[in-house]
């Protein structure tokens, strides 16, 4: 292993940067997070990076590392030097710049809230009784940490900057885990296909690939999903039925 | 290093080239694109090549998924499409499979990605975006229509079955006096690894998946979901490959038809086993 | 005088972990305006890291569980010195609090029956952790954040507070500033909630993050809170150890309540070496290793495994393992639960199974783990009435970690995930029920010029002292002097260091503009530190006695004195004053309670 490596840090805000070399010692098990705070600690206290956990399960230290969405406390600064043993560290380039590896999340917040919460009814029993094999499904997207790499990455988001279209790939399996909730009673598909936007993942599973928890987020979710909206609005044989039989109830 | 100024697309965005620098991204849409076209051609040509499709020499029977099932000659010659005279009826029977795949959850993000750029790889920018912020995904004509893969998924289970049934047929074989054995060739087993292929990819598809026990939200509820809760698992378990099928599925097809092609043409000789 | 802005809120809750977020819930609720403020994104507070569970007797196991049994595990763990009238209140809302979350939308693991799935846990008589995989903190933060969204409350995301605004003896508001911009924001509110979590920080190796510097303690300090039990500092006996990079992350105790052993460099199960067992255990844990087998697939005719003792036990036994030679190769022990098979671990322990593959490279399928004991968990804190969780400070409420009283002299794993969840629900209550009756304070400008001075100062300071370096220097001073064994000698070292760092944290400079500088965040969030450091080593001198996470090398043993003091301290100018108070004694049926299933 390498004794030393170069960071290649962006400094800077939304009005502009620089890109600046700082060179840290390495240690084993050193991920680019210990990096960064090496680089606070002894060469420049004004580097701004968020974290908390440092274990990766609470979602804060996302980044671009060599230009992929990853987070910063789980990449092992080995595993990305390259041959000159540089780094390039960015912070995440779908979302407004605050400072050097800070960015403006919010919308992500202001996008949750459109989400109604799980709605129960009356009548079911308390405490609820479910089965496990009932809840296996949506604990997998109940993993989720909201590090919102999946979001940096989707390129309806990225690259056409749709967010007044698409919640994004978070909010799919968020609304998946609630329409796939064996207990849930509010229905979500009109949602999903206007405000939400399903239409606009062309299931590139580019979050899937990204995601740190590992959350098939299309397979499992977002198809689904799909399929589910499909049922309901596209499926000529399906209206059809509904038309005459009428509405099923959930 | 560089300095960079904000002219990104979005107000506020970090002043920054959307690259990746992480590996060789382009290896996979390069790929795609090439075997793809290289299938289309081939798919083409043999479509409208309509000839050396069934090989029945020395009494096999095998017949190219490509053609299958025979269609009565008479009439296909005479139906128009596109204003043309139609000359193959492996036109009319490509189109289902076709149709399959093109809808197929796994080919969308295959030609998505390396035809459309939309986009080439994760976090790699996409050509010329700004111009085509009017993005509407599969929202609009034609893509809305890929809601409608269940359809095609219904006319791909027919046609697995008609490949099973070819499948048995290739292991059939003829007598000179008319009554029939049972035997093996090469061809047979081409014939056999090609339909457990194609099943395999056809049966992990994500809207029969959906069909057969994901559309439930409670499995435990009553007898009927217990048991669709049980099949729903083992497709999921093939789901989870379903790329994998969709490449190999379609690479075993690409070689049955070339096999039958082959040994009819006479371009090397079917081998007997048993 | 520096621009700031104010905002108003009926009431104002500081901190997003799950007591803050809960308390939110009943202040919504309650019809009032509600204002969370936290220091980092909502849904990242130190709560989501929890990973075993909530304790809650549910008894969902087909054990004869009830809130009593929990009652007398909890007062057993915190060795008497915890408030038992909290405790009460604690164990027999903490059943509906847990199943109300599920009413929310989170989503445990489930028994055969359909109901929540427990797990046993270290100083739990039986199954009694709710759980989901090992990620329940996740679970339970996400659920009180969706629920907490759903009342459209205001969250302050990114603001650090660090004053409290006082009217004469009345918390009327706070002051600090908004970590994105630096510009300073002011609160006004007719109560306050203080949620804000612990202070691990102070320690080298820890499981907490940056979050983690008692600001909440430290600024009801300085207003003149009463703080208790500060020297109650809670060892977490697994701790990554190895690769560096990795060292103090936390490894559940669930590793162990599922089939995880701890073994020296001998392969001994050291833990059940006699010399470990207190007198207070003994009898209640498997005394061979094949009854603590047995245990995994029958428990209820068997004892659990030693292993699964209280942590302050636990954290002592590994160290005098290490101390006395028997240590793993980088110095500390072996926790393996390889034997347990691939598919099982990584089905009951998804998350550890990663945090070791992809942080430390280390199958823990195949291999051991080397871990080591880490600050985990602060016992101490603002002094609360038990009742309505209200401070010694009028208008002045806490919950959660930063509160004192419910886990005494050692937290049983678990309990804290109900804590934040059942006194959240009361603070939230009782905090509201006071808003209603009472009108927005006044606020007093020269509090706030003082506090915008103090946190300007540092710009302009002469000095050169790095905070960075500093929090360094303290880390490892506490690190060595007040960590798990401790003496006269080690805890006044340490005093004396913290002391100096005191001094030269007056001539700290940061560099940079007031735009996400963490360097200048830091500045202010040292001296918090400082001073709570501080008040730990002087409670740590002052409590001459051994008793839960407190073991003092030089008074080995448990004095009948000392369990029936908690020690409070108080402001008293620049001088920490320490008062003996007597344990609130405990009601006469809890007490016969006590006596009848001892
Ligand atoms: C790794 C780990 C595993 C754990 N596992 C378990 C377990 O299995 N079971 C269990 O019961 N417990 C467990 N615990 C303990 C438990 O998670 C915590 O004690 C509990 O979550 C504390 O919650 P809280 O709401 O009191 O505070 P926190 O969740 O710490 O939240 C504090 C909040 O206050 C805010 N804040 C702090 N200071 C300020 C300020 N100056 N201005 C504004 N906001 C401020 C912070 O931003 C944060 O939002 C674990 C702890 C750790 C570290
Ligand atoms: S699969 Fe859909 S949601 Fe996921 S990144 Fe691609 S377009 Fe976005
Ligand atoms: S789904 Fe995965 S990538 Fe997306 S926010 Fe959640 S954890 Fe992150
Ligand atoms: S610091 Fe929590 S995920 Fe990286």
């Amino acid at each position: 292993m390498r004794d030393k490596v170069t960071i290649r840090l962006f400094r800077g805000n939304a009005d502009g940067g620089t890109e600046t070399d700082y060179e840290v010692t390495t240690f084993p098990g050193m991920v680019v997070l210990d990096a960064i705070h090496q680089i606070q600690g002894t060469q420049d206290s004004t580097v701004a990076c968020r974290w908390n956990c440092k274990a990766a399960k609470c979602g804060s230290c996302s980044a671009e590392i060599n230009g992929r969405p990853r987070l910063m406390c789980k990449s092992h600064v080995e595993d990305f030097a390259d041959s000159n043993g540089l780094i390039r560290v960015h912070p995440l380039k779908t979302f407004p710049l605050i400072k050097d590896l800070v960015t403006d999340v919010s919308i992500n917040y202001r996008t949750a809230e459109k989400i109604p919460p799980l709605t129960v009814s009356e009548d079911i029993p308390r405490p609820f009784k479910m089965q496990q094999i009932d809840v296996e499904r949506i604990q997998e997207f109940r993993k989720c940490i909201e590090c919102f790499l999946c979001q940096d990455v989707c390129h309806v988001l990225r690259d056409h900057n749709r967010k007044d279209g698409y919640f994004g790939p978070r909010f799919m399996i968020k609304i998946a885990a609630l329409n796939m909730h064996p207990l849930d009673s509010e229905n979500r598909l009109r949602q999903l296909k206007e405000e939400g936007g399903i239409g606009y993942c062309n299931i590139t599973k580019c979050c899937e690939e990204v995601c740190p928890e590992h959350i098939h987020l299309t397979d499992n979710g977002i198809i689904p999903l799909k399929e589910r909206v499909a049922d309901y609005y596209y499926d000529p044989l399906k209206i059809l039925i509904r038309k005459i039989v009428g509405p099923k109830k959930r | 290093m560089a300095s960079y100024s904000a002219n990104s697309r979005e107000e506020g965005r970090a002043p920054l080239p959307m690259e990746n620098r992480e590996r060789d991204w382009w290896l996979m849409p390069l790929l795609t694109v090439v075997v793809l076209t290289l299938f289309g051609i081939y798919t083409t040509f043999r479509a409208f090549e309509n000839n050396y499709y069934h090989y029945t020499n020395n009494g096999a029977d095998y017949l190219s998924p490509f053609y299958s099932p025979l269609l009565p000659i008479a009439w296909y010659l005479h139906l128009p499409l596109f204003g043309l005279k139609m000359v193959s009826p492996a036109i009319y029977i490509l189109i289902f499979p076709l149709a399959f795949r093109l809808t197929c959850y796994y080919y969308r993000k295959a030609y998505y990605r390396s035809f459309f750029w939309d986009p080439p790889a994760c976090a790699v920018a996409e050509p010329r975006a700004d111009a085509r912020m009017k993005y509407t995904g599969e929202r609009k004509f034609p893509f809305i229509l890929q809601n409608l893969h269940r359809y095609a998924f219904y006319a791909a289970v027919v046609i697995v079955i008609i490949l099973w049934k070819d499948t048995v047929d290739a292991f059939i074989w003829t007598n000179p006096d008319g009554t029939h054995h049972f035997g093996i060739g090469v061809g047979s087993i081409v014939f056999l690894v090609n339909i457990i292929l194609l099943s395999l990819y056809t049966f992990s598809c994500h809207s029969w998946r959906h069909f057969i026990g994901g559309k439930h939200n409670c499995y435990s509820c009553s007898c009927g979901t217990r048991s669709s809760y049980g099949i729903w698992k083992k497709v999921s378990f093939l789901n989870h490959n379903h790329a994998l099928w969709a490449w190999v599925s379609m690479l075993s097809v690409w070689f049955t038809d070339f096999y039958v092609m082959a040994v009819a043409s006479g371009m090397f000789k079917d081998i007997r086993i048993l | 005088m520096e621009k700031y802005t104010t905002y108003d809120q009926d009431v104002l809750v500081v901190g997003a972990g799950g007591s803050g977020l809960r308390a939110a819930i009943s202040i919504c609720q309650a019809g009032l305006s509600c204002g969370i403020v936290t220091k980092s994104l909502l849904g990242k507070a130190h709560t989501v890291m929890a990973e075993g569970g909530a304790a809650a007797a549910l008894g969902n196991m087909g054990e004869p569980d009830n809130w009593k049994v929990h009652f007398k595990d909890t007062m057993k763990g915190g060795r008497f010195i915890n408030n038992p009238r909290i405790v009460e209140i604690f164990s027999k809302e903490a059943p509906d609090r847990v199943r109300e979350l599920e009413e929310y939308g989170a989503v445990f693991d489930r028994t055969p029956e359909g109901l929540i799935s427990q797990r046993p846990f270290g100083g739990h008589t039986y199954r009694r952790l709710n759980h989901v995989g090992d990620r329940t903190g996740l679970e339970l933060i996400r659920t009180l954040q969706d629920k907490v969204v759903s009342y459209k409350p205001i969250v302050y995301m990114e603001h650090t507070l660090t004053r409290l605004l006082m009217d004469g003896d009345r918390a009327v508001g706070a002051f600090g500033y908004n970590r994105q911009t630096g510009e300073f924001v002011a609160f006004r509110a007719k109560a306050i909630v203080f949620a804000t979590g612990g202070w691990g920080r102070m320690y080298k190796f820890t499981s907490n993050s940056w979050e983690s510097t008692g600001d909440g303690a430290g600024m009801a300090y300085e207003a003149g809170a009463e703080l208790m039990d500060m020297e109650m500092v809670q060892f977490h006996p697994t701790g990554m150890l190895w690769p560096p990079g990795v060292r103090g992350i936390l490894v559940t105790e669930a590793v162990r309540g599922d089939g995880g052993i701890l073994k020296n460099n001998k392969g001994e199960r050291f833990m059940f070496n006699p010399e470990y067992m207190p007198e207070l255990y003994k009898g209640q844990y498997a005394d061979t290793e094949e009854e603590g087998y047995r245990w995994l697939t029958d428990k209820v005719n068997n004892r659990r495994p030693p292993e699964l003792l209280p942590r302050d036990v636990v954290s002592r036994a590994i160290y005098k393992e290490v101390l006395a030679g028997r240590g793993s190769e980088h110095g500390g022990i072996y926790l393996d639960v390889s034997q347990m098979g691939a598919e099982y671990i990584k089905r009951r322990l998804p998350s550890m199974w990663e945090q070791f593959y992809s942080l430390g490279g280390i199958d823990i399928t195949k291999q051991p783990m080397e871990i080591y004991p880490t600050i985990h968990y602060t016992m101490g804190g603002i002094w609360t009435e038990s009742e309505t969780c209200s401070t010694s400070i009028k208008g002045l409420f806490a919950a959660g970690e930063s509160a004192a009283g419910l886990h005494g002299a050692n937290r049983l794993g678990g309990n804290s995930l109900t804590d934040i969840l059942v006194f959240g629900k009361r603070a939230g209550d009782h905090a509201a029920e006071f808003a209603k009756n009472a009108d927005f304070g006044k606020i007093d400008s020269s509090q706030i010029e003082e506090e915008a001075n103090t946190l300007l100062a540092p710009f302009t300071n002469p000095g050169k002292e790095n905070p960075f370096k500093l929090t360094q220097e303290l880390q490892e001073a506490m690190q060595e002097g007040a960590m798990i064994a401790r003496t006269e000698e080690s805890l006044t070292k340490a005093l004396n260091k913290v002391m100096e760092l005191q001094e030269r944290a007056k001539s700290i400079h940061v560099e940079g503009d007031r735009v996400y500088n963490p360097g200048w965040h830091t500045a202010r969030d040292i001296r918090f530190m400082l001073k709570t450091s501080e008040i730990i080593c002087r409670c740590a001198l002052e409590r001459k006695e051994s008793r839960g996470a407190q073991w003092r090398l030089d008074y080995t043993d448990a004095s009948e004195e000392w369990g029936k003091i908690n020690l409070i301290a108080q402001r008293d100018g620049d001088a920490v004053k320490l008062i003996h108070r007597p344990v609130p004694a405990m009601a006469p049926e809890l007490a016969a309670m006590f006596e009848e299933i001892k």
